[in-house]
Formats: structure tokens, sequence, C-alpha cells
């Protein structure tokens, strides 16, 4: 079918790709940002928010508006055009559409169980969840004691099940556990999605490759950084990594003895795609390793929509739309607690 | 010649209005009131002078979030109003136009009180729907645990009530302490749940329970009666009453947290009788008291929700155009001072005076000490188009404006498309049967005009509204074409006299073989009805139709042209019309104008000539003989002189006009190369800050290749357009053939066909579907096909000859015209 794709992607998947290309040219622009990081307060977003995309839903929000307001609503926006896209598509792409979200699954499975650990109540944990990633029994999670249980009860009617088959132990749940099985689930997950989208070929499969490698590679050194100064082995942590990606295999065995974050550093620049994000930084530093990661990925993101007949600009399209809730959310907390000139360190800009 | 053109009647549409750009200085304690009376007048558009600032740094966003703010309070009203199901009409009291800061105040009171009211009767329906809820699990409940007190007291274990009671169901709580009495907790005991759920999540709230009991539970439902609303959305929900028996203190928890998570209710039921039916009783008698209350809470909140919808409306009206007002504001400058505001804008020029005592009236009004300042400046960019249309004009002068809207005092199409384009519609649509029923159609429509004005309609029945008089006329005109075509449904009539023609004999046998005699003076008002099944019915039309398609089609075209000719002579220049206009007429007159004269003399004559054979052979060889085909003396010399001019205005019109603009262009900047465009610009800027620094201008920058390949592009476009536009008019012969051949199908193959039998119903289905094929296919599909070909020979082939279309519309702030659609 290589080569060929472009002749009949259009039966069924032309019309959502015109959608998303559509949505894509409503994304917020520099000219946007720099607008909004000039606002007094928040009726300021608000204002100029009403002239963009998010207009309609913030329309009905009675003044004293807070940061958590606005971001609940941009993220309804986004869950609506994603449920509109979803309705819409068919086999494969409704398949592919759902893996999007998966990663919201998961990080909304840890958020409950932790929080059940905590004791918090379900209720609340349920709305701090994001919407994309809810499911039906979601709040019977915390019924759950262990991660057997969990898998028993709630976990096996969802797609995330598959996943589960690596983290199965009848031990009692605890902040360790829990992030061992964050990880671990998302391994499984990003290697089903890498699998999934070998498996559509054409132009879907190479951006996709990339993207989801530059994703793996990501988390790799994310668990790395994370998890120096813990009790979790090499081994354990060398489980942890996605078996693909740029770093698979011989960066994972670096990363997996590093003991601080310069000799993560000493890894990644052995790889030019990576070298130029650590050589942003001085030595010794992460906390602006993040903004790097996530420039790097808006970059890519962006390439994405450069080629035509293929999913991958779903992914990007998403993907943009979650960073720029990022953004608005830093810009309206900055604004909020009148940082203005802190306003420029996390925003990443599009286009 | 120069004098006749010049002594021509005015043409109201034929140019836009003139238009000034005008300046106004306010001061800034009468700038609201200016604006508001200038928004009542609504003939100024005023220009944006702070299009590089964003909206929340002009000088009114403040005023701008307020009246956001505001309308969304309104909003809410009447949301909260559509909700509660009250249909206030407004009342129109003669109430004074309170300011701004007032009706603030006042919807913030009223929002104030509707969101106490609704945060109340929340709290009292939810515990008014969980006492019903409870009700209900009562009732229903009870049915199972006689059932199976039975069965279990066969299991030798005594049912023990479970003492759950819910933290939302604080106010009963204390009709259900008496309840709550400790009870030695049975380990092995058979215990249970009662509780409700919707309907919707029972499934895998069953599943989930049977999972987290190991399926070591019993589960027991039965539907409610009653449907319970969602306090949230207001709906009616089906909720389903459960009852888990279970074993174990663990499993009670997991139970109970599956019941949270699933929003299920969970209620206690006393399994002894007498106790559950002393409960209900205490339950049903708090039940009719809340809803009394209820109902009281809700008269209250539908009273004041009424007030507020009396002049909903009405704020709504207000709050909008203050909106407007200030948003227009927002467009102004400030001047140096501070204290007056700026504002430029275009308006035509014969509402200065309008405009100039609006602005009086507003600075009296405001008792302001210095009036506004009103002067006129010199405008370095083209103003905007603005017809002054009306019910008619209207329609046709969007139709114009689909295609593109006329540059600055061009020469609108629109005046003659009000005629031409119902009259080419009609040449395809000659029917006048089926233009009667188009009359009916468009007449009901204006008939009911003032009506259907006020509401809203569907999109589709919106378009027919909008083109009413457009179809009206396109009735009437199909008429007249029906009536030379001489067919109603397809059938003639012999309106205007008897036919012609008739038999050579009184047997008529011959009338098919050898056809009929002329016996007298041809018809007198279209189609002899005579031609009608005969059998040269079909080539005598469409001959007919044919030169009548070519000449209606020239004679349009060089409609174009001539206004192309009074385009340039509007706007000055010479070297359009002398080599432009002269040469194309040449060109399009001398080879298609001289097939119309053909056309003419051969109808005059009823000569034989083959005029294909005169067009061709007139390129092939234009000095041979005609021979037979020759219709007047003289006609060779006279091909070959046309055919001569012809062949000279192809580079006369190609030519010329790139080297005499490059003249012009050399002479005015002869000797003075350099510095020129440079100074010039910084001269302007000083003379005209305000409009300079908002559009730069633009140096014409003098390419002469480019000018060249344009007008290449353009005498090519010509010379290939008049021959296939002139091929594109035949469409109007296709159409009207394929009209009429399909009506007479459906007359005689389906209505006719369907009479000859004697049985009823056949003839009813006949008539059935001879009235839907003419409904949907002639009239509605035939219709719409006749439009858009209408279109087409508008907008290619007659405005393509003259028509620029690239100007902008004249949008002028005018409350009138703020929508409702943008909400």
């Amino acid at each position: 079918m290589y080569g060929f794709e472009a002749l009949t992607f259009n039966i069924h998947g032309g019309y959502l790709e015109a959608i998303v290309r559509g949505h894509r040219a409503g994304l917020l622009t520099t000219a946007d940002y720099n607008n909004l990081c000039q606002c007094e307060n928040l009726d300021d977003i608000k204002m100029h928010l009403s002239a963009t995309k998010y207009g309609s839903y913030l329309q009905n929000e009675p003044s004293p508006l807070h940061t958590t307001t606005i971001v609940e609503k941009c993220t309804l926006k986004l869950v609506d055009d994603y449920k509109h896209m979803l309705c819409q598509a068919t086999e494969p792409m409704s398949s592919f559409l759902e893996y999007i979200r998966y990663g919201h699954m998961i990080d909304n499975v840890v958020l409950i169980v932790t929080g059940t650990l905590h004791e918090r109540d379900v209720q609340e944990l349920i709305e701090k969840c994001h919407p994309l990633g809810m499911f039906d029994s979601i709040a019977t999670l915390a019924v759950a004691q262990n991660m057997r249980e969990l898998y028993r009860l709630v976990l096996v009617d969802t797609p995330l099940a598959p996943y589960f088959s690596e983290c199965l132990t009848s031990e009692d749940l605890d902040d360790m556990n829990i992030e061992i099985m964050r990880n671990t689930l998302y391994k499984a997950y990003l290697e089903d999605f890498y699998k999934f989208c070998q498996k559509l070929g054409g132009a879907t499969s190479e951006i996709m490759s990339d993207l989801l490698a530059f994703e793996a590679d990501r988390r790799a050194v994310n668990i790395t950084i994370n998890s120096i100064g813990t009790e979790l082995t090499r081994e354990d942590r060398k489980k942890l990594y996605s078996n693909f990606g740029l770093l698979y295999p011989y960066g994972h065995e670096e990363l997996a003895i590093c003991e601080d974050i310069d000799q993560v550093r000493g890894v990644m620049e052995k790889y030019p795609p990576y070298q130029a994000i650590f050589s942003k930084m001085s030595y010794g530093e992460s906390q602006m390793l993040d903004k790097a990661f996530y420039e790097e990925e808006v970059r890519r993101l962006c390439l994405a929509f450069e080629q035509q007949f293929h999913y991958a600009v779903f992914f990007a399209y998403m993907r943009l739309r979650e960073q720029e809730i990022r953004n608005l959310m830093w810009i309206s907390e900055c604004v909020a607690q009148n940082q203005k000139s802190r306003i420029h360190d996390s925003v990443v800009y599009m286009f | 010649m120069e004098d006749f053109i010049d002594k021509l009647p005015q043409m109201d549409l034929m140019r836009s209005e003139k238009m000034t750009l005008v300046q106004l200085i306010i001061p800034v304690e009468s700038s609201h009131r200016c604006i508001t009376y200038l928004g009542e007048l609504g003939l100024l558009q005023f220009r944006d002078l702070n299009a590089d600032k964003s909206p929340f740094q002009r000088t009114f966003a403040n005023q701008v979030k307020r009246c956001g703010e505001m309308s969304r309070k309104l909003r809410f009203f009447k949301d909260q109003i559509d909700k509660a199901g009250l249909r206030c009409s407004p009342r129109h009291e003669l109430e004074p136009d309170f300011e701004l800061g007032h009706l603030e105040r006042q919807l913030a009171d009223h929002e104030h009180e509707v969101l106490e009211m609704n945060s109340n009767s929340e709290k009292l329906r939810q515990t008014y729907n969980e006492l019903l809820e409870f009700k209900i699990v009562l009732q229903n409940a009870s049915g199972f645990l006689v059932s199976s007190n039975a069965h279990a007291i066969g299991d030798e274990t005594e049912l023990h009530e479970s003492t759950y009671s819910n933290n939302g169901f604080i106010e009963s709580s204390s009709l259900l302490e008496q309840e709550m009495r400790p009870e030695p907790l049975n380990q092995s005991g058979l215990r249970f749940i009662s509780g409700i759920i919707n309907k919707d999540k029972l499934l895998r709230f069953e599943r989930m329970l049977f999972r987290a009991t190991r399926g070591n539970m019993l589960f027991n439902q039965t539907p409610s009666d009653e449907e319970i609303m969602d306090p949230l959305t207001s709906e009616m929900v089906e909720k389903i009453v459960f009852v888990v028996f279970f074993s174990g203190e663990q499993a009670r928890t997991k139970i109970l947290k599956i019941c949270e998570a699933f929003g299920a209710n969970c209620y206690p039921v006393p399994e002894d009788t007498t106790k559950q039916r002393q409960l209900t009783r205490e339950v049903l008698s708090r039940l009719s008291d809340l809803e009394a209350t209820l109902d009281a809470g809700t008269r209250h909140r539908n009273n004041a929700l009424s007030s507020v919808g009396y002049s909903l409306t009405k704020w709504i009206t207000m709050v909008r155009r203050e909106k407007a007002v200030y948003d227009t504001l927002n467009m102004l400058n400030f001047d140096v001072t501070k204290k007056c505001l700026v504002g430029e804008g275009w308006c035509p020029t014969f509402a200065k005076t309008q405009i100039h005592e609006v602005l009086q009236r507003a600075t009296f009004d405001s008792n302001s000490q210095v009036g506004v300042i009103f002067h006129v400046m010199q405008a370095v960019e083209s103003p905007p188009t603005y017809f002054r249309t009306n019910k008619l004009t209207n329609a046709f002068q969007e139709i114009i404006d689909a295609y593109g809207v006329a540059r600055y005092q061009e020469a609108n199409p629109a005046v003659y498309s009000v005629v031409t384009y119902p009259f080419l519609f009609a040449v395809m649509f000659g029917d006048w049967g089926h233009g009667l029923c188009l009359l009916l159609g468009a007449l009901y429509l204006l008939a009911r005009e003032r009506k259907l004005s006020t509401q809203k309609l569907g999109s589709f029945m919106e378009m027919l509204f909008g083109g009413r008089y457009v179809i009206f006329l396109m009735a009437l005109f199909s008429i007249y074409c029906g009536l030379i075509y001489n067919e109603f449904f397809s059938v003639p009539f012999h309106i205007f006299g008897s036919s012609a023609y008739k038999c050579r004999d009184t047997t008529c046998s011959d009338a098919y073989t050898v056809g009929l005699i002329k016996y007298r003076d041809p018809y007198p008002f279209g189609v002899d009805p005579s031609w009608r099944g005969s059998r040269t019915e079909l080539p005598y039309l469409n001959s007919l139709k044919m030169k009548m398609s070519i000449l209606l089609g020239i004679s349009q075209m060089n409609l174009g042209l001539i206004l192309s000719f009074f385009n340039a002579r509007f706007f000055g220049s010479s070297l359009d019309i002398k080599y432009q206009f002269i040469p194309q007429m040449i060109f399009l007159n001398s080879l298609f104008g001289y097939l119309s004269l053909l056309i003419i003399i051969k109808w005059c004559t009823g000569s034989q000539a083959d005029l294909y054979h005169v067009m061709i052979y007139m390129f092939l060889s234009p000095t041979e003989e005609l021979g037979e085909n020759e219709l007047f003396w003289g006609q060779r010399p006279l091909q070959i002189v046309l055919l001569l001019m012809a062949f000279i205005a192809v580079p006369w019109m190609l030519f010329p006009k790139p080297f005499a603009l490059r003249k012009i262009h050399m002479e005015r900047f002869q000797g003075r190369t350099y510095g020129v465009l440079v100074t010039s610009e910084v001269d302007l800027d000083v003379e005209e800050p305000d409009s300079a620094r908002a559009h730069g201008h633009q140096e014409e920058d003098f390419n002469f290749s480019e000018i060249f390949v344009h007008q290449l592009i353009h005498s090519i476009e010509f010379v290939l357009g008049s021959v296939s536009n002139t091929a594109s008019y035949l469409r109007l012969w296709a159409l009207s053939l394929a009209h009429s051949e399909l009506s007479t199908v459906f007359y005689e193959k389906v209505l006719l066909l369907a009479w000859g039998y004697e049985n009823i119903l056949i003839r009813l289905i006949g008539v059935a579907v001879f009235a839907f094929a003419t409904a949907f296919i002639l009239l509605m599909m035939e219709t719409l096909s006749a439009f858009l070909h209408a279109l087409r020979l508008h907008w290619v082939e007659f405005m393509g000859k003259f028509f620029h279309g690239d100007g902008y519309k004249f949008k002028p702030f005018s409350f009138a015209l703020i929508s409702d659609d943008d909400e």
C-alpha cells in the first residue's frame, strides 16, 4: 500500500483531515501569546480569548474568573473537538484516535489510586481527572486494594487491560508501586501504539515512529532523572524503558547505570538530536529540561503538518492543543499571581 | 456625441454613491452621545485607528468588558426563563432610558436574587428527591424482603438491616435515627443494602458488584414507577430499585464504596413490616410538606423571573447598542491634549448635512461647551462602494455582489440585470403555464411580505423570500416568453387567432406526408400553434431559438463593451477607449455582429442561404464566389473588409496600450529619476499624519513586462472569448429545448397515456405522477438550472467585459444593522 495511500485516503479520512487542518489554523499564534502576556488580569485574558475559538466556552463565565475555570473550559473545548472527530472517524482512524487518550487514562488511574491511598474524596479526585482519560467505571478504582484487584475489578473492561500483564502483583499499593505501575503501563502503551502505527504503514507510521520515539526517549530520561537517589535498582529501572526509540538499546544500558544528572547528560550528548537540547543547559541543571523537551516536541509536532494523507496530524494536533492549554494555564497563573516577569519562562510558542 | 452623452439623465444605481472621508474631533464629554446618535443615523463608517492595539489595551476596554458581563447576565436570565418555561411578551411601557450604571446595578441585584433562589430550591429539590427515592425504595424493596425472608429463615439466618445513611441525607437523618440502633454484628449473617440507581448504570453496577464479591451476593432489582428529576439537567430519569444480599463486613465496605462510585443512593429499609409502614407514613407526610414548599418557591421564582422577562428584550438591545457604541469609540484616537477624541470615517456625500445636524444635536443635548469639529479630508485609498437599493433592486444587487463588489463609482451591472436577468431566465424557461405557477408562488411571498419579514425563516425559505422580487420578475418574463413559444405545459393554444396554415383538402389525409399550406398572414404573436406535433417542429424551433440566442448574446456583450466605454469615460482614461474599447468593438462586431446582421437579413428576406457555410468560408476562402449563399449585393467585398478589420483589431488591442503607458511613465519622471519618491512620501506624511500612518503609500512601481503580459492575456482572452462566449449563449437554446421537450414528455407520455385508459385509478396515478414531475422536476430543478445558467451568462459573458469588482462594501455603524446573530 505504501506510496498509494494518497489515492484512497480521502474516502474515509479526507473530511477529518480537513477538519483537523481547519482546527490547526485556530491554534493561538505568537502574536496571540504576545497579547496575552500583556494582560493585566484574568478578565483581560477572557476578553482576548473571546476572539478565539474559546470565546463561546468562556462567555458565560461570571466575572471573578479563576485560572482553573479558564483551563477547565479550554479543556472542555478540546474534548468537544476530540469527540466530534471521534464520532466522524471510521476504522482504523477511530482506533488511532482512541490510542491518543490512553495516556490520559493511565494518568487518571494513577491519580485516583494515589488519591485513595492518601484518603482523599473520590468525587474531588474525579474532578481533577483529565476529561479525555475518563472511562465509565473510573470511580470504582477506589475500591481496589492491590494491583491484582485493580485489574480484576475495574481495568479488565478498559482498553488498558492488556498493558497490565507486566505489573500484576499482589503487593499492596504504595507510592513507589504506583509510580512503577504508571511507568510500566506507559511503556506497554507506547509500545502498543508504536506497533499499531507500524501496522498502519505509510506516512502515518513514518511520522508517528519519530514522534513516539521522541516520547519514549523523553520518558526514559525523565525516569532516570527521577529515580536517581531512590531505591529503584538498575535492573528495575531498565525494565521501565520502552523497547524502541533512538536510545534503544545501547542508550538504555548507559542510562540505567547513571547516578547523577551530569552522567545522563553525558549519555544524551552522544545522540545528535538531543545534543542541542542538552547543550542549552548549564551543568547540574535540570529545571529547564522540561521546557527544552517541550519545545523540541512542539517543533516535531508542527512538522507533522507538512505531509498530507496520514493520521499523525491528529496526534500532533491533540498534543499541540494540550501544550496550548498548558501555556494558557501558565500565563493565567502568572497574571493572577502578579508574576509577569516569569511569564516567558514556560510558554512554548508554536507556528 | 459628447454633448449627447453628457446630457443623458443620471442613473441613480449606475454609479455608487459619492463618498467623502471625514474627520470628527469630538470632545470627550459628548463623545458617547455623538456616537449613539450617529449609530441611530447609520450613515458613517468608522475607520479603525487603533488597529495595532489589542482589544484590552484600547481606551474603553473596561466599558466593553462591563457590557460583556451584562450580556452574560442577560443570557443567564434568558436561559433561566426558558428553563422555567415562561413566555413573557415584552411589555411596551415607556420606561425612561436609564443609564448603564443603573442597569448594571439592577442586573446584579436580579442575578443575585435568582441565584439565591436557585440554590435554595436546589437544596429543597435534593431533599425532595432523596425522600422520593426513599419512598420508592421502601415501596419496592419490601417485596423482596418478604419473599427472601422466608428463604432466609430456612437458611437459619436472620436478616439484619443495614444501617447506612448516605451523607447527603442530613435533614432526614433525624428521622432515621430511631433505626440506627446498635445491633450485634453477626459476621456470618446475611445482610443487605437497598438503594436506587440510574437505569443506564445498572448493568455495569451489577457486574462490578459480582466481581467485587466474587459472586457471593444476590442482586434483586425492580424498576421504579415514577421518574425522578435530575437536579442538574432538570430532566426526568428512570431509576431502578435494587437490593443486594451479601455476607461479611469486608463485602459491605466494598459494596458501599461501589455504590458511592456509581452514584447509587442507598436507603435503609427495616425488615419489620410495621416499622416499614410507620416509616413510609413519615416519609409521605414530609414529602407533601416539601412539595408545598417547593411549589411556593417555584412560584416566587417564576414571579421574579417574569418581572425580569418583561424588560429583557429591551435590556438586551440596549446592552447590545452600548457595546456597539463602545466598540466604535475604541476605534477613535485621543488627540494630544487628551480632551478630544479623533475619529475618521467614510460617509456618503449626501449625508454630510444630516451628520452635521446630528452632531450639533448631540453637542446641545450633552451640554458641551465645545462643538464637534467635522471636516472633510483628502483620501488616499479608494472609498467604499455604497448603493442605495430598495426592496426590488436589493436582490439583484446581491446577485452582482456575490461575484464581486463593484469598484468605487464603477458602472453597476445590477441596473441592467433587473431586466436582463429575468429575461434570459425566461428564454430558457419559456412556458406560460409554469410561469403562472411561479407567479403564484412569488405573489404568495409578496402578499405575506410584511409577516414573513419579521419572523425567522429556515435557510431555504429565507433564500426564496430574499429573492421574491427576482422570482416575481422571472415569472412575469417566463409568461411572456411562454406566450412567444406558445407553450402552456407544452400545449399550444390559439390565443392570438387561428393558425396561418390549413390542410390542403377537407380530409386532411396528407397533412403528415405533404404538409400544410399557408393561407393567410403569419401568426400575429409568437409561434404558430400548427407547428406543434409536425415533422418539422424541431428543426424550425431549433433554428429559431439558436438564432435568437446568438442575437441576444451579441447584444448583451455589446452592452457590456459599451459600459466599458462609459467606465473609461467616467474615469477619464482615453487610453482605454482608444486602445481597448474601439478594437474590441471592431473585432466583436466584424465577426459576430456580422453574423447577427446575416441572421436578421435571412429572417426578413426568407432566403435559403446557409449561414454556417457563409461564416466558415469567410475565413477559409474569403475571395471565393458565394453563389447561392449570397444574401445581398456586395457581400463578398464587405466580408473581406470585415475580416481585415478583425485582423487589424487584434494587434491594436495588444500592443499600443502598454507602450503608451510606458511613455506616460517616462514623461512623468523625466529628469528627476531619483529622490522623488522619498520626498513625496515625507511631504504626505507631514500633511496627513492620520491617514498616512494607517495606510502606507504603495508607490507605483512601473514594471513594463508585467503590464505587457497582462495586456497579452487580456487580449487573448477577449479574442478567444468572443468566440466561446457567443457559443456560450447557445445554452439559451439548449435549455429552452430541454425544458420544452421534458414538459412534452411528461404531458404526452404520462398524462395523455394515463387518460387513454378508462380506469379511474390509472388516471389518478397519471395525474399524480404528472403533478409531481411538474412540481419537482420542471418547477424546481429546471428553475434552478435556468437560474444558474442565467447567473453564469451575467457573471462571465456580460460582466467579464467591463466589470472589475474589486471594491469593498460600505458598512456604516448603525444600530439597525446590529443583528441577533452576534450572540
